[in-house]
């Protein structure tokens, strides 16, 4: 098979100008990848800055409330800046010091990625920019804040629909004028090869540790794991631990948004909304229409509103080994009560949408079998979206309030 | 004639040749024609017609706008082979090719497209996405057509890396002049002189040299180094600024008429 296949899936569609930068990218990665003491650097450093291993909480007021399978979640909100994105982002801040270059570019679109690249490159004492669509930029001020005031430089992305995709074309647009001293740190596993396979390596480091866990914790494996699935980053993440188990079933979440009848939504892999197609550097099912011009996506959770997925969750999605299921914005809210309330944790909108799944089929399952739910990151910190999600009116007083007395003082 | 053959040809009897480039639909079909004839009546040899896609990820500011606008107005990939079997009927003196990324090839099924293109006169393509490695049946199909795949050369290519590009390709080679996306101006400098001198010695086919070009001082300084100038964002700007009627002019002064 070609590299960076996964069955029909990947390839590297790259204009001739990133030729070289990507033969450099794919030499110190695979470097890397053959070196046992870079996996070993990186496990230190992310136990020393970012709080790994996460926990594998046992959630025995959820697992009492559905009445079935013992339900475990794995903590990615534990990891610094608050998401399993910090994983890939210092992985490849590792590999850009062994390359010796000084500066990064990100895309973002909710803001964690960007915000997660502006944290490395303070740390490693690298330029950062960070390209955000416009809407995000709107959307996600407090991200913004975080990630000028760790040093980088936001672009406010105005093409297309000002959405994540967009960030993603201006981030190459910059890249190939400035490869020479510039990594792009590719936040998912999408994108051209070697990211998808590289991304998705940085990330394994939370299935490892989850089947470790599971076993500690529940005597044996899980019986399903679930993850939600924007890009693809945290469930390939925790997936891989359960791979080459087949008595593990693994399901991805995709944002059902509005109800996929309603064309508001992003579910690639749900139904038959997707086709096939290649942009952004890779071939996977890209939410598009016959001629391929790709189309407008919705979610409640930024995070997982984009028109293409992992070339290999499609991958592992065709030949049956991950099943996927969509969310709706409503059923994601209700979720999200649930689970505060319930075991007073707080998962992001994104995560949510695999605690909708895992609580629907939770009471099915026997009561000495366990299922995880990753909980790619936490909520707390987008108070603003989740407040304006559950339309909550004392956040809307405090706001006018706070307003109210900017502009005073403004005067 | 094949494309390269017929630029060499050209080329016996002009220093430099012309090739220029728009979007099609943007800012209509209408206005699209209206241009064609103008660089037809001013001496251009070779036109790039683009077809508009969402993802334009290796075009600048101004033909990104022109794709979204373009598309925001509701053309279509039929529509496009449509308005280029009419032009190719209508200017039959210049060698038309389609400019587009890989996925509206992909999505019309590359042997279809393919096929369409060759049966309405088309000569070449232009996809700056699909590098020789992905493009396997795609450079098939092509050459069995009788169609020339444009390749690409750029600065950050070793000699290596250009002699493997050129040998899959045919017409000619996009040398792209510097870094960066589409619409930024270049100097010609000692560094984009070993540049082009490295391309020459890397393939026989003709040379186009793009990205930046704008005035007759650019054209001139290609003389001798490189067989066609590509003139790209320029004249989106002017159409914008000026209007279709500014095309001819703009065109007759880049070749010093």
């Amino acid at each position: 098979m070609k590299k960076g296949y996964f069955g029909q899936w990947g390839g590297a569609f790259i204009p001739e100008v990133l030729y070289e930068t990507f033969a450099g990218l794919n030499h110190a990665y695979e470097e890397a990848r053959a070196d046992a003491s870079f996996w070993r650097e990186y496990t230190r450093l992310m136990a020393n800055y970012s709080c790994r291993p996460t926990p594998l909480t046992y959630a025995e007021n959820l697992s009492k409330h559905f009445g079935g399978a013992r339900i475990y979640i794995k903590r990615e909100d534990l990891n610094h800046t608050g998401a399993h994105k910090l994983n890939n982002v210092m992985g490849q801040g590792l590999l850009v010091r062994r390359m010796g270059k000084k500066r990064v570019i990100a895309e973002t679109g909710a803001g964690q990625h960007g915000v997660a690249t502006a944290t490395m490159a303070a740390r490693f004492g690298l330029a950062c920019t960070i390209y955000m669509g416009e809407e995000d930029v709107a959307r996600q001020r407090p991200n913004v804040f975080w990630m000028e005031k760790l040093g980088a430089t936001v672009v406010p992305v105005t093409d297309g629909s000002r959405t994540l995709k967009d960030a993603i074309n201006a981030a190459f647009r910059d890249w190939v004028a400035s490869m020479d001293d510039t990594h792009y740190v590719l936040g998912t596993v999408c994108g051209p090869h070697p990211f998808p396979e590289m991304v998705a390596w940085f990330q394994s480091i939370i299935g490892k540790e989850a089947n470790g866990q599971i076993r500690e914790q529940h005597g044996r494996l899980p019986a399903r794991v679930y993850a939600c699935v924007g890009g693809g980053s945290n469930a390939m993440g925790i997936f891989q631990g359960f791979l080459d188990e087949p008595g593990v079933e693994l399901i991805g979440v995709e944002a059902g948004g509005k109800g996929l009848e309603t064309g508001e939504h992003a579910s690639r892999m749900v139904g038959d909304l997707a086709s096939p197609g290649v942009a952004q550097g890779y071939k996977t099912m890209f939410l598009q229409d016959r001629d391929g011009q790709m189309l407008h996506t919705h979610s409640i959770a930024a995070g997982l509103d984009y028109v293409g997925v992992s070339p290999i969750l499609a991958d592992l999605g065709e030949k049956g080994r991950v099943r996927f299921e969509a969310a709706t914005d409503r059923e994601v809210i209700r979720a999200l009560e649930m689970t505060m309330r319930t075991e007073g944790i707080i998962p992001a909108l994104e995560s949510s949408h695999a605690f909708v799944q895992a609580f629907k089929e939770a009471p099915d399952l026997a009561a000495d079998e366990a299922v995880i739910i990753n909980m790619s990151g936490r909520g707390d910190k987008d108070i603003f979206t989740i407040a304006h999600a559950f339309d909550d009116s004392s956040w809307k007083e405090f706001i006018i309030g706070l307003a109210a007395e900017y502009r005073s003082s403004y005067k | 004639m094949k494309l390269a053959a017929d630029i060499k040809k050209r080329r016996q009897d002009k220093p430099v040749l012309l090739m220029t480039h728009l979007v099609l639909g943007y800012p209509s079909l209408d206005v699209n024609r209206e241009v064609i004839r103008q660089m037809a009546e001013n001496g251009v040899d070779c036109i790039e017609l683009q077809i508009p896609f969402s993802e334009p990820m290796a075009d600048g500011p101004v033909i990104l706008q022109a794709n979204q606008k373009a598309l925001a107005a509701g053309l279509r990939v039929a529509d496009c082979f449509a308005f280029a079997a009419g032009v190719i009927a209508e200017f039959p003196r210049i060698n038309f090719l389609f400019m587009t990324y890989y996925n509206i090839v992909f999505r019309y099924g590359e042997k279809a497209f393919i096929r369409r293109a060759a049966e309405i006169g088309i000569r070449g393509f232009i996809v700056p996405d699909l590098p020789p490695e992905e493009g396997e049946t795609y450079l098939q199909l092509s050459q069995q057509s009788g169609l020339a795949p444009i390749m690409f050369f750029t600065p950050t290519s070793s000699d290596e890396r250009m002699r493997y590009v050129a040998g899959r390709g045919g017409g000619f080679v996009y040398c792209v002049a510097r870094r960066g996306v589409t619409g930024q101006h270049t100097v010609m400098d000692a560094n984009l002189e070993n540049y082009l001198a490295r391309c020459r010695r890397a393939t026989d086919l003709p040379l186009a040299l793009g990205f930046g070009i704008s005035s007759r001082q650019d054209v001139a300084m290609l003389e001798g180094r490189a067989d066609m100038a590509v003139i790209g964002t320029a004249t989106i700007r002017l159409v914008d600024d000026r209007g279709p009627e500014a095309v001819g002019p703009f065109i007759a002064g880049l070749l010093g008429a």
